[in-house]
């Protein structure tokens, strides 16, 4: 049975945060949604202390095998996650990790508590890829950075604390080590890599924040290599996550050392994407076609 | 009404050239009937995405029609080549696949649920943009309400969908009246010359006016009921990753601030909803 730092998963497949809005897709497709939910465990888009609006459009664009978006991290801010989306995700039929920023770590600290005290709440994702307002820097780009964060937050609960991880960096591995240290008990990865792209019609860049994170098959082979790079150096638990659209590149993932896997933009062209991609696995597994230790996904 | 979970593959019936236009007849045998201004995410079921190139993203398109048909429904859609997603469908032949989502989104209300005074509905359409109000214009037929079809086009070329749509026996339907900017069919000039004339008679005031077409046209027309004090709703058009409020990408300005997402909150919206709509 797939489990993650001590919670029992039904299979190895999760999504990846800001992909899915499961209220929003239960008001779509009704009950349907829960009696067949698509992921084993539920990542929320992230939160942050105060309510965000998102970016000004254009926010998306597609690229080859992938998509641009510079969305924003439009929410409702803590309280209103609290008082009107979490009632609602609590009625997901899976356990429940709730994505956090902040933008300093007395932040983090409040978002932290706050979450976590919550029965509802299984884990909590830290999204450092912010810069924090007293070094400028981003907190998920520099290893002391991220292990003075840890070493905060790690006391004030002892559910799952996952760090998701950025691309943009040259040592990831450096990253998820410090978070080890600090007290992590995983890390995801990969977070969207930077990009751009220039509207052919008006010769500007195609996203009026200029870029964006690049995502879609076209990032895989990046994201398999800052996964074995992190695997690599760090011991602790690893959920991978970049570009998978089929259980054999889960099968991938699972190989290089993830421990559980998320899927992201392929949502948007399959809203099933995570169980469709869960039983490809499941096969894939049974009939030994690929490289991974044969899982036993009931 | 809620969709059925996730794609589905659906059968093309027919694609056919109209205009510089294609329209294509899917048969869907799992969803429900869609409403007017409703949209699907359709996806080719072969040579999308694959290879790690594009088209990759499903793409958003109305229903411009739908009828009963063996074992389900027919839905008809309006394609215009514009990029590697409307391209593709273009090229749809009889007997491919087609991944299906939907239906999605909200549709039209009727006049008297946008205001119990009125007494009648003008659809104002551009272009592409005719092809929600085609499914519309059957439903007010079929409901008794009185109606003015108001349709404008560039050229001829852009005038497809127009005799599949809104065309009966051969001649056009009595309540479509026409502009073109090149003058080969009706008034020449905007389509919004004729919603101006018509505004500016004495029913205006009880009339809900529904509109579809390009971003130019929807704000000219918004910004005309606004001043004149009419109802409007309109059918928007925004990038759209995912169809279901996943990603967040077709957010579009509220007057107060702030941004819907055109794909759950739309993508019919009332004028006064908006702020103004975003044009090149």
């Amino acid at each position: 049975m797939p489990e993650l730092c001590g919670i029992e998963l039904a299979h190895p497949v999760i999504n990846a945060s800001g992909t899915y809005d499961a209220i929003a897709a239960r008001k779509v497709f009704g009950d349907q949604l829960l009696e067949e939910f698509p992921f084993s465990a539920f990542v929320s888009k992230t939160i942050t202390p105060e309510p965000r609006a998102g970016n000004e459009p254009q926010r998306i664009w597609e690229t080859p095998g992938g998509m641009l978006n510079s969305i924003g991290l439009p929410n409702k801010g803590l309280e209103g996650f609290l008082a009107e989306d979490l009632p609602q995700l609590a009625e997901l039929p899976v356990p429940l990790i709730v994505s956090v920023m902040a933008t300093d770590r007395e932040g983090f600290a409040r978002m932290v508590e706050a979450v976590a005290e919550r029965d509802e709440v299984a884990g909590i994702e830290l999204n450092v890829s912010c810069p924090n307002v007293h070094s400028g820097l981003i907190v998920g780009e520099q290893p002391a950075e991220t292990e003075a964060l840890m070493k905060t937050l790690r006391p004030l609960t002892d559910k799952p604390l996952i760090v998701k991880l950025t691309p943009n960096i040259a040592d990831p591995g450096s990253v998820a080590v410090a978070a080890e240290e600090g007290g992590a008990d995983s890390v995801s990865l990969i977070n969207t890599l930077k990009g751009s792209a220039i509207d052919p019609s008006t010769g500007a860049p195609a996203l009026a924040a200029g870029h964006g994170g690049l995502s879609g098959p076209a990032v895989r082979p990046i994201a398999l290599q800052q996964l074995r790079a992190v695997r690599s150096v760090a011991s602790l638990p690893v959920i991978g996550m970049g570009g998978i659209s089929s259980g054999a590149d889960a099968g991938e993932f699972l190989a290089a050392g993830a421990s559980l896997v998320a899927v992201g933009t392929e949502n948007f062209r399959d809203p099933r994407a995570g169980s469709r991609i869960a039983k490809e696995l499941q096969i894939a597994a049974g009939a030994g076609s690929l490289p991974l230790p044969v899982l036993d996904l009931d | 009404m809620t969709a059925p979970f996730g794609r589905r593959l659906c059968e093309v019936a027919e694609s056919k050239p109209s205009g510089g236009y294609r329209i294509f007849s899917l048969f869907d045998r799992a969803g429900p009937v869609p409403e007017p201004g409703q949209f699907y995410m359709l996806a080719t079921a072969d040579s999308w995405g694959e290879g790690g190139g594009r088209p990759f993203l499903p793409r958003a398109i109305s229903v411009a029609e739908t009828a009963p048909a063996k074992a389900g429904i027919r839905l008809d859609f309006l394609i215009e080549g514009v990029g590697p997603g409307t391209d593709r469908l273009c090229e749809l032949e009889a007997g491919e696949g087609v991944w299906v989502t939907g239906p999605l989104g909200n549709s039209f209300s009727t006049p008297k649920e946008v205001n119990p005074d009125s007494a009648g509905a003008i659809l104002v359409g551009g272009g592409i943009g005719i092809a929600p109000l085609a499914i519309w214009r059957r439903h007010l037929v079929e409901q008794g309400i009185p109606l003015r079809v108001l349709l404008g086009f560039r050229n001829q070329e852009h005038s497809g969908g127009l005799n599949e749509l809104f065309c009966s026996g051969g001649s056009l339907c009595p309540d479509v009246r026409l502009a073109s900017e090149d003058g080969h069919a009706g008034h020449q000039g905007y389509v919004t010359d004729l919603l101006a004339t018509m505004l500016a008679g004495d029913d205006a005031g009880t009339a809900v006016v529904y509109s579809c077409g390009p971003p130019a046209m929807l704000e000219a027309v918004r910004a005309m009921c606004d001043d004149g004090g009419v109802d409007c709703e309109l059918a928007m058009e925004s990038p759209m990753a995912c169809g279901f409020g996943a990603c967040f990408g077709c957010a579009v300005p509220k007057p107060d601030g702030g941004y819907m997402r055109l794909c759950v909150d739309g993508p019919v919206v009332r004028g006064d909803a908006v702020a103004e709509v975003a044009h090149a």
